[in-house]
């Protein structure tokens, strides 16, 4: 019967159990050990199975580097006395006992003084005492109960701040306060007909209107002022110019009412505006705590490295190494910068960086690139080049890539310039009007047209609906940087995929065997030496052999070949299990084409190979099928080597032109080759080898899977599970604009009226404050009703 | 009805005493995390913890 791990809920395969307890691994079970001993086993109450897989081997020396004091000091946010401040990124923090876990720590370790998180942003703030736990000690507890902090070259993110955020609260504060309170103290005037004459109590509701209307202008309104006036200055009207227009002439006409007695004034409808409109950007402004956009290489690289010097390990920043320095790199750590390979060993995984499946072997005096994570293991390299100048950086020098994306400025723009010329021409109308028929009435009926003609529906209609639309996205788990996405959208006629990690799933590789069927003893042989090696094909072949529940056996001798393969001898048969050239080496006759993958010979005869096969995301060929039929041209580029052509043209079409072995900046000449033709492109990949086109294309999706916790710079980003959608997600986009333009059509008739008694110099300030009021939520409503109801659709078809 | 006008100020002056709490709010940060502690109001050790100390110390 299978049980599942108590602590992370992985299945156990051998049960290690205490109790009534079941552990799929030595690293669970020394968790929940440690916070039983510590009364802590209420982070299994709070939620199920909580924990995170402890994946066998805790390397000790991984955190050296945190020893030095040039690293700590850019760690370190804040030191006062014995007290350090340092806050981390911990991607691991998932639910409710993560938390709670987290803000307990000092009940582990005293020197923790106080931890908070902060859920959204999957970040901790930890404050402790230096002289009873050291840094390195620290993000040491961190990993060992599951939380292991991302430290990274350029990770600073702490610094910053959003500052912004806070303004906008401000405001938006201040004008919904003194909104609220003027209509309130504006009802006796609204009223003042049918409840009786306020007479000698009317100076003072209109001077305290005044007076709350000022901060509204001077403090609130200050953003649009400055907006329109920029825009001035290049001589170009932009979507903040009615705005700001509208609030100055209201609250002139408004003050030249009060001091001259000849009215109230529409000071509510003024600070309405004002307060609408904030309300709008600050709602269309959805960001994602989680998600970074920004990244570049530097926070895919690690802050410290492990530097040989006389033979001595020390730990040094990544910035500060130089040209010929020699390097350790241990499994699974990073090669920080382009190298010579000292040392034999080295099975470099390069899927990140150039899109190639399967770990390459590289023998002893090569050049290893960097941004590869070595998985067999530890080894030597002497650095050829400083992390900044490597292969895979030069790609941010590029001066493709530093220059400006094609920002085509947002499509309300050349509406509201359409809206202003609109708007002075009926003002100048009713003017010309008036001094023809009653100069009494031009000044009054001028100014109401241009008080009740705010663009504040057009603009209330497109922030909310791209707002709307953002979170729905969201919910559909495209996380969007920011509504210029949107509308990008709208133009992108060609759209390019990557392969490795994009249309295929990193995680779920699949073993395939081509050869001689085993035997129970061979197999059983087999399964017990690959259960040792690091190779990632051999642990892949140790699960596919688990779930035959093999015998244990001692196998005799066991000689390993580092970086080559191993020879076995058990019961007088020898078994050879390793690359095609070891094989081949050790006398073994292999007639075909030697492939990647590993061989398997027994007594000298090759029985056959096991190969890692590409697993597609599921339902992909469809989505390109339909992405097709709506109209896009589909490309692919794939880093990796055309050994999958067929397999492609099968699910995408023979009709898409596909390009193999690319480099990064074969990506990015690609984009621009296309978008030089006039197309408008957007870019799905995900690794560094995509990160030249996805800032070069017109909209760039980074595609992730919750493991690979590094995205780079894009405009949005897709979770893997989600790209099978991407046609339906891209269409929804699309609807924000019919929804805007169905909307602003319903909002012009609002416009319309107010301006039937406007021209007529017959706009009461009553009217014109109900006006606003109710076509600002009309608005709102609508729009989060056709966003969401077109969103349903999209969920049905889930 | 002068009454009114000292009704009015009063008000005024209690809606911007929530004006304040709610720009002072902002200013200490409350308003960056908006989930974490509706999270962490769940978790009741704290002040039993406390609450037990502060018993033995009296007796």
């Amino acid at each position: 019967m299978q049980q599942h791990c108590y602590h992370c809920g992985t299945d156990c395969e051998e049960s290690k159990r205490i109790e009534d307890k079941f552990f799929c691994c030595d690293g669970c079970k020394m968790v929940f050990q440690l916070l039983d001993e510590n009364g802590m086993c209420q982070y299994y109450d709070l939620s199920a199975m909580p924990g995170m897989s402890a994946k066998g081997v805790f390397a000790s020396d991984k955190y050296n580097y945190l020893d030095s004091v040039a690293i700590q000091d850019q760690l370190i946010q804040f030191k006062l006395d014995n007290q350090a401040h340092v806050v981390f990124y911990l991607p691991q923090i998932h639910c409710v006992s993560c938390v709670w876990l987290l803000e307990n720590l000092h009940k582990i370790n005293p020197g923790v003084l106080h931890s908070q998180t902060h859920f959204e942003k999957k970040e901790i703030k930890i404050v402790f005492n230096l002289t009873v736990i050291s840094l390195k000690e620290l993000v040491q507890l961190l990993a060992f109960i599951g939380y292991e902090p991302m430290i990274h070259l350029g990770g600073n993110d702490w610094l910053k701040k959003k500052k912004v955020n806070k303004l906008q609260l401000y405001k938006i504060g201040v004008a919904g306060f003194c909104f609220s309170n003027i209509m309130m103290l504006s009802f006796p005037e609204y009223l003042s007909t049918s409840v009786g004459d306020i007479g000698n109590m009317r100076p003072f509701f209109v001077y305290l209107n005044l007076l709350l209307s000022i901060p509204v202008l001077l403090f609130s309104a200050k953003g649009f002022f400055i907006s329109a006036y920029t825009g001035l200055r290049q001589r170009w009207l932009n979507i903040d110019a009615p705005i700001a227009l509208a609030i100055l002439v209201t609250f002139s006409r408004s003050v030249y009412e009060i001091l001259s007695h000849t009215g109230a004034g529409y000071l509510d409808s003024m600070s309405g505006i004002v307060f609408f409109m904030l309300v709008g950007r600050w709602f269309q402004d959805k960001s994602y705590d989680s998600f970074s956009f920004e990244r570049d290489y530097t926070s895919f690289f690690p802050l410290g490295v492990t530097v040989l010097v006389e033979g001595k390990e020390m730990n040094k920043p990544l910035s500060e190494i130089i040209k010929d320095e020699q390097l350790l790199i241990r499994t699974d750590e990073m090669v920080a910068a382009d190298a010579i390979l000292l040392t034999e060993g080295a099975l470099i995984d390069y899927s990140f960086v150039t899109g190639e499946n399967a770990p390459i072997e590289v023998p002893k005096g090569e050049i290893v690139f960097a941004g590869g994570i070595q998985k067999g293991r530890a080894i030597q390299v002497q650095v050829v080049k400083p992390v900044g100048q490597s292969y895979i950086t030069e790609l941010w020098n590029s001066p493709l890539l530093n220059a400006d994306k094609n920002v085509d400025k947002s499509f309300v723009h050349p509406w509201s310039q359409y809206f202003t010329y609109v708007l002075f021409g009926i003002a100048i109308c009713t003017g010309m009007y008036w001094w023809w028929v009653n100069p009494a009435n031009i000044l009054p009926a001028v100014t109401s047209v241009l008080i009740v003609a705010c663009p504040c529906s057009l603009l209330l209609t497109v922030t909310f609906t791209y707002g709307n639309v953002l979170r729905h996205l969201g919910k559909f788990k495209m996380y969007c940087k920011n509504s210029s996405v949107l509308e990008a959208m709208e133009k992108i006629d060609t759209i390019v995929f990557d392969k490795t990690g994009t249309l295929t799933n990193h995680e779920d590789a699949q073993l395939v065997y081509e050869g001689i069927e085993f035997t129970r003893e061979e197999a059983s042989i087999i399964f017990n030496v690959t259960r040792e090696s690091l190779h990632p094909l051999s642990q892949l072949i140790t699960k596919h052999f688990v779930s035959q529940d093999l015998d244990q056996l001692q196998i005799e001798q066991i000689q390993n070949f580092i970086g080559k393969g191993t020879l076995a001898i058990y019961n007088h048969k020898i078994l050879l299990i390793g690359s095609g050239t070891f094989l081949q080496d050790q006398g073994v006759v292999i007639d075909s084409e030697i492939q990647s993958g590993v061989y398997i010979a027994i007594d000298k005869e090759l029985k056959g190979i096991f190969k890692m096969n590409h697993v597609y995301r599921k339902g992909i060929a469809k989505m390109i099928q339909h992405l097709k039929l709506n109209g896009f041209q589909v490309h692919l580029l794939s880093g990796d080597h055309p050994t999958e052509k067929n397999n492609l043209t099968e699910i995408l079409g023979a009709d898409i032109p596909m390009q193999f072995e690319q480099n990064p900046s074969d990506k990015l000449n690609y984009i621009q080759a296309l978008q030089s033709k006039g197309h408008k492109v957007m870019m799905v990949g995900d690794g560094l080898n995509d990160a030249g086109a996805l800032k070069k294309s017109d909209i760039g999706i980074a595609v992730t899977d919750q493991t690979h916790l590094f995205t780079p710079a894009s405009d949005a980003i897709l979770e893997g599970a989600m790209v099978q959608n991407l046609d339906q997600l891209i269409h929804y986009a699309k609807k924000g604009k019919a929804i805007i333009i169905i909307i602003f059509i319903l909002s012009i008739l609002y416009n319309l009226v107010g301006m039937f008694f406007a021209t007529r110099a017959q706009l009461s300030p009553m009217f014109a404050a109900i006006l606003m009021p109710i076509s600002s939520i009309s608005i709102v409503s609508l729009s989060a009703l056709f966003s969401y109801s077109f969103a349903r659709s999209l969920r049905a078809k889930n | 009805m002068s009454v009114l006008i000292i009704l009015i100020i009063v008000s005024v002056l209690v809606a911007g005493g929530f004006l304040i709490a709610f720009l002072w709010s902002v200013n200490s940060g409350q308003m960056e995390d908006d989930y974490t502690p509706s999270v962490r109001m769940l978790f009741d050790d704290e002040l039993t913890e406390k609450s037990t100390s502060k018993s033995k110390i009296q007796s």
